[in-house]
């Protein structure tokens, strides 16, 4: 049983705007009913484009519901240049958060409006697809998962899977996931680089990586892994467990900590066995 | 809102009968002693324990109450026969697409990580297997065969006791386990007679308490204990016996033989009339799986175009308890394996909602559902975005009834 607040619950029991705007300015449409959601999105839009009316139609669970629902009440009254402010976030902070698993109703709706104003912009309805399609199970493409990522400052793959649910089918896709995941902190890493960081600072960010990336591998093998100190750009590391007296021990050290390491990090460091 | 909850979620878990929790109260504080100790005090807990065994063999038909394992759940039954084969050559092993987890999820871990080939035999739009394509899949290495006795999503029950009989026939050393987790007390399971040399129940899907369950091991039948310990259970089955879970599935495995008869008479009468009502009532719907062999209790209903844990929520609300095989209910985000194995429409998957009774239900909760479905369905397919498709089945619906 998912703990749904009590907005999502007003929400999805007795939705506002269902329906459909005959003679809509504006009309967003995302999902299909193979992914499990799927949602259309009416706006009514005055010469002072302001939008007078908001309407929806929805297949999807609770959250689903009432996403929508609540989008449509954010949007009435609104502006398009302010709609277009909304945010994924903004819909799930006004239903007093979703659970984790439940965020990628949010993103939808955010990804219906951007559909919707893009309709009333004048745009071409059939969008080529941007980028190239990442989870094959759901259909999400590379771009869209750059720009979920980014937006919500996510750091972990389940993350991803949440708010967009690639990687929640086969689950293939995960490497190519981790990478775009990687490069995409490093971006967000690099607009802060002025201040270099603390040493704690440094500790955490390594021990986060190792707890993420490394250690559940080698724990499958009845190994593990611990964080023993940094020296500039020396990792010292004691590998534990099965590792330990494993004669492949120095590959995994060099082929597999080391690279999982420079692909979060920079390619200037070095892991050492402390 | 209205205290009286319409518990039709019995395939998850079934209230407790009051013989079971009162057989297994005197074990928490009085004859709390452990059946393995020297002193009477302790050692005469083994007599219950006893009387157990033989009311479960009674229920499942063993020949020999030495014959039946207690276990934790439903869940270890299916490791331990899985994996408890002790012959290094047998490296095939044959079930089903729409097993339980507790079945599929091993096999693919033996076929990960421990060299296994695993057939996983498909079934048709009814949810039932080809048996040719079954008896062409055993092979001389094959180890074990391991098919579920009826279905859990659909209630659809698969002849286990044919199978077992032609994979003797092809392969003598071959093990047939089943998983009549969801057949045991709902139709008569008796593997006397029988060519199966493991079937598996759970004690909380026949009305006994959670946290116990027992394995038939027919006798010479040879499998590593998956749980090492102590010599309980005659070492087939280590830790310190759950007692007042035993005695309480002995008491329950004697209760459902003696509802048997309400079980595939008054309960299947129930079901059918529910299903009737909501197939009348609503213009969307759909049963799936065979309606000819099914469980008495079980009925899997799509809605199509609109999405189950939906429904679920709006039933909730009304106090009424069911599941659905909706991506959205199961915190993975693939819809029902089962469903899809059977071909069924990503349509009608996401929208199936499965009712399933028991001895505790009667006719006025099922009244009160199919008065209460139509309304809920109908708002729901307001929501819905597949408009133009609903006025098509309603215009298919109609044509028919005209």
């Amino acid at each position: 049983m998912w703990e749904y607040t009590e907005k999502v619950k007003e929400h999805y029991k007795n939705p506002k705007n269902v329906g459909i705007i005959e003679d809509a300015d504006a009309i967003g449409e995302v999902g299909s009913i193979t992914c499990g959601d799927a949602l259309k999105l009416f706006l009514k839009i005055d010469k002072n484009g302001i939008i007078t009316d908001a309407k929806f139609q929805t297949f999807g669970c609770g959250s689903a519901v009432a996403s929508a629902s609540i989008l449509t009440e954010m949007l009435i009254g609104k502006t398009v240049l302010e709609a277009e402010e909304i945010s994924n976030q903004d819909i799930a902070d006004m239903l007093g958060g979703l659970p984790e698993q439940k965020m990628h109703c949010s993103v939808m709706g955010r990804e219906a409006l951007e559909a919707a104003i893009s309709n009333f912009k004048g745009e071409p309805k059939e969008k080529k697809i941007k980028g190239k399609i990442i989870c094959g199970c759901f259909g999400v493409t590379e771009d869209k998962i750059r720009e979920v990522v980014q937006d919500n400052q996510l750091n972990y793959i389940e993350e991803i899977t949440n708010y967009t649910k690639a990687g929640g089918g086969c689950g293939k896709c995960k490497d190519d996931l981790r990478k775009i995941l990687a490069e995409e902190i490093s971006k967000r890493n690099n607009g802060k680089k002025d201040k270099p960081l603390t040493k704690t600072q440094q500790i955490l960010k390594v021990n986060n990586i190792l707890e993420t990336y490394v250690a559940p591998e080698l724990r499958k093998d009845g190994g593990d892994i611990e964080l023993v100190d940094i020296e500039e750009n020396k990792i010292y590391v004691n590998l534990q467990g099965a590792c330990k007296n494993c004669p492949s021990s120095n590959l995994t050290l060099k082929n597999f900590v080391e690279n999982i390491l420079k692909e979060h990090i920079g390619e200037n460091i070095e892991v050492i066995e402390a | 809102m209205s205290e009286k909850i319409i518990y039709l979620d019995n395939n998850a878990t079934t209230k407790s009968c009051d013989e079971a929790v009162q057989a297994m109260m005197p074990f928490f504080s009085e004859k709390y002693g452990n059946p393995s100790s020297m002193h009477t005090f302790g050692g005469e807990v083994g007599a219950y324990i006893k009387k157990a065994r033989e009311q479960v063999s009674e229920l499942i038909g063993a020949a020999d109450p030495q014959e039946i394992v207690f276990t934790g759940c439903g869940t270890e039954n299916s490791n331990m026969a899985l994996r408890g084969l002790t012959d290094p050559r047998k490296r095939h092993i044959i079930t089903t697409k729409v097993e339980h987890p507790c079945v599929l999820n091993v096999a693919k871990h033996l076929e990960k990580h421990h060299g296994y080939e695993i057939t996983y035999l498909g079934v048709n739009s009814e949810g039932e297997l080809d048996l040719d394509e079954y008896k062409d899949s055993i092979r001389e290495d094959t180890g074990l065969i391991a098919v579920m006795w009826a279905n859990n999503e659909t209630g659809v029950i698969f002849p286990v006791e044919k199978m077992a009989e032609i994979a003797k026939e092809k392969n003598p050393k071959v093990l047939f386990f089943t998983d009549a987790v969801q057949s045991a007390g709902k139709i008569p399971v008796n593997v006397k007679n029988t060519k199966i040399d493991m079937l598996g129940i759970s004690g909380h899907k026949i009305h006994a308490p959670k946290g116990v369950g027992a394995i038939y091991i027919k006798k010479g039948t040879l499998i590593t204990p998956f749980m090492l310990g102590g010599h309980q259970e005659r070492g087939k089955r280590g830790g310190t016996e759950n007692v007042p879970g035993i005695v309480a599935l002995g008491a329950a495995s004697e209760q459902a033989l003696r509802y048997l008869d309400d079980e595939v008479s008054r309960v299947k009468k129930l079901r059918d009339r529910l299903e009737r009502g909501i197939l009348e009532k609503t213009f969307n719907s759909r049963i799936n799986g065979s309606r000819i062999k099914r469980v008495p209790n079980t009925t899997n209903i799509s809605f199509e175009y609109i999405e189950g844990e939906l429904i679920l929520l709006h039933l909730s609300d009304l106090n009424i308890c069911a599941s659905s095989g909706s991506a959205c209910t199961s915190g993975n985000l693939e819809p029902s394996h089962v469903l899809r194995a059977m071909g069924i429409p990503y349509t009608a998957v996401h929208g199936s909602i499965r009712f399933s009774l028991s001895r505790y239900t009667t006719d006025s909760d099922i009244d009160y559902v199919i008065d209460k479905i139509p309304a809920v369905i109908n708002k729901l397919n307001s929501i819905s975005p597949f408009q133009s498709e609903l006025r098509e089945l309603k215009e298919i619906k109609t044509a028919v009834k005209g």
